[in-house]
């Protein structure tokens, strides 16, 4: 293996995964709202300026589409972080003790980002966010096919339930993005290193 | 900020390099800004255009529906319910408002059986009732998400179609309502032991808005495959579509 001050921030698999990503949920999130407008879970709906596929039929076209593409790249960064070390290397290990001090850093405004180093926090929200991503998946799969796929159903504790736990992983999921994006106007580089791969610093 | 330190292995870039690179980097940047404009011009595509996007999606369609049928277990029962989960109200549900609803004439009823079978007789209700029948509580899932419990009864489709003699090798099994609503089913999904012709809803015949005389109750697939106000059953190898299927629902749409 490479040293690691040679590798550059953001290798290709990582930058290609994480752009495709951005296409397959910013669909998979617009068509979402179009389909929960149908039959609303809260007294609220999804303006149709946000939404994808126009109306609910093309709404779910988009969204059993675009599944098996944000699948498939997951599938792809999941197996390409397990198999370089990028997990094992860059979001593990996650200790608390490291945790309560990024934290504490955080709130006073002293914690530094590091090009190429994640911290606990960054190591907390990717991992997090990876974890919603598969409960999205198998919460999804239970409102799916809720017959074939019972025992997952099950697991739910209901059809009606998955379909709130879909919902709220989905608005999790929503918070990351937002946080996330905050993160790069404030730390603009890091959005260079996505697209060109960055160099790494000390 | 930690102060950068000139890396030894970095590569001194010769201006015209560093030049490309600077481009190279605003042209992805610019690729990126596109992919959410590109979302945002694609909120049109819906199914029912026929542009490019939409032959995509209706591909993906088609494809979908090859995965469910290979996911479908012709024998894994769906989950049935006690009395007291039955959902009161029942929804009512169809393609127009409910004051649209048909009123069959019941004296002139007669279902109708066509395609790969063996007798194309017509049915009265009184034969089908005559047939065995088979009660069951479970639950319907409509496409839009909602979900409610019922309990119909009637005749199963699997021993309907052996007694006209269908061709079980066939491939779909079609119907056509009373209120012009059409759709159809694959024969894998026709012969499961909980696909019945329900003649009842709660114990009773079948009320106007629920299906009257004769509905599909198929527990799994989407609500919409559940035609109602049936008047004619027909069995073929070729994709009859349906109402809805048509113009862009899923067409397998098994649960």
């Amino acid at each position: 293996m490479k040293a690691p001050m040679s590798r550059p921030v953001h290798r290709w698999p990582v930058r290609i995964t994480h752009w495709v990503n951005l296409f397959a949920m910013t669909c998979m999130f617009m068509s979402g709202w179009e389909i929960y407008n149908a039959s609303p879970l809260f007294d609220f709906r999804f303006p149709p300026a946000v939404t994808l596929g126009g109306w609910l039929g093309g709404a779910i076209g988009w969204h059993l589409a675009l599944m098996w593409l944000l699948a498939f790249n997951g599938l792809c960064y999941l197996l390409w972080s397990l198999c370089s070390g990028h997990l094992r290397h860059d979001l593990l290990p996650l200790r608390l003790d490291a945790l309560r001090r990024d934290i504490g850093l955080a709130l006073t405004l002293r914690l530094q980002h590091r090009h190429g180093k994640y911290n606990a926090i960054q190591k907390l929200m990717y991992l997090g966010v990876v974890a919603l991503g598969l409960l999205l998946v198998l919460s999804g799969l239970a409102i799916w096919k809720p017959v074939q796929l019972s025992w997952l159903v099950a697991l739910f504790g209901g059809f009606d339930t998955a379909r709130y736990v879909h919902f709220f992983a989905m608005a999790a999921v929503g918070l990351f993005v937002i946080i996330h994006l905050l993160m790069v106007i404030v730390v603009p580089r890091t959005l260079w290193a996505m697209l060109a791969g960055g160099k790494r610093e000390g | 900020m930690k102060d950068k330190k000139p890396s030894p292995r970095a590569p001194t870039l010769e201006p015209d390099q560093k030049k490309q690179l600077v481009n190279l980097q605003r042209r992805l940047l610019l690729r990126s800004g596109l992919t959410l404009g590109g979302v945002a011009m694609l909120t049109g595509c819906n199914l029912q255009d026929g542009d490019r996007v939409d032959k995509v999606l209706w591909a993906m369609s088609r494809w979908n529906d090859r995965v469910q049928a290979w996911l479908f277990n012709g024998q894994r029962l769906a989950q049935t319910y006690r009395p007291d989960q039955i959902t009161h109200p029942f929804p009512f549900n169809a393609y127009y408002p409910e004051y649209n609803v048909p009123e069959v004439d019941l004296s002139g009823y007669q279902l109708e059986v066509s395609g790969k079978v063996a007798k194309t007789a017509p049915w009265t209700l009184e034969q089908l009732q005559r047939l065995p029948q088979q009660s069951q509580i479970t639950r319907l899932i409509c496409i839009e998400g909602w979900s409610a419990i019922g309990q119909w009864g009637g005749v199963p489709l699997r021993v309907f179609l052996q007694h006209v003699g269908a061709d079980l090798n066939a491939r779909y099994v079609g119907f056509k309502c009373a209120d012009r609503y059409y759709s159809s089913i694959d024969m894998a999904t026709a012969l499961h032991p909980q696909t019945i012709l329900a003649l009842d809803f709660a114990g009773k015949a079948l009320p106007a808005e629920y299906g009257y005389p004769l509905r599909l109750r198929v527990p799994t697939k989407l609500g919409f495959k559940n035609a109602k106000h049936i008047a004619a059953i027909f069995v073929s190898d070729t994709n009859p579509g349906g109402y809805w299927e048509d113009q862009g629902y899923n067409w397998f749409s098994g649960i």
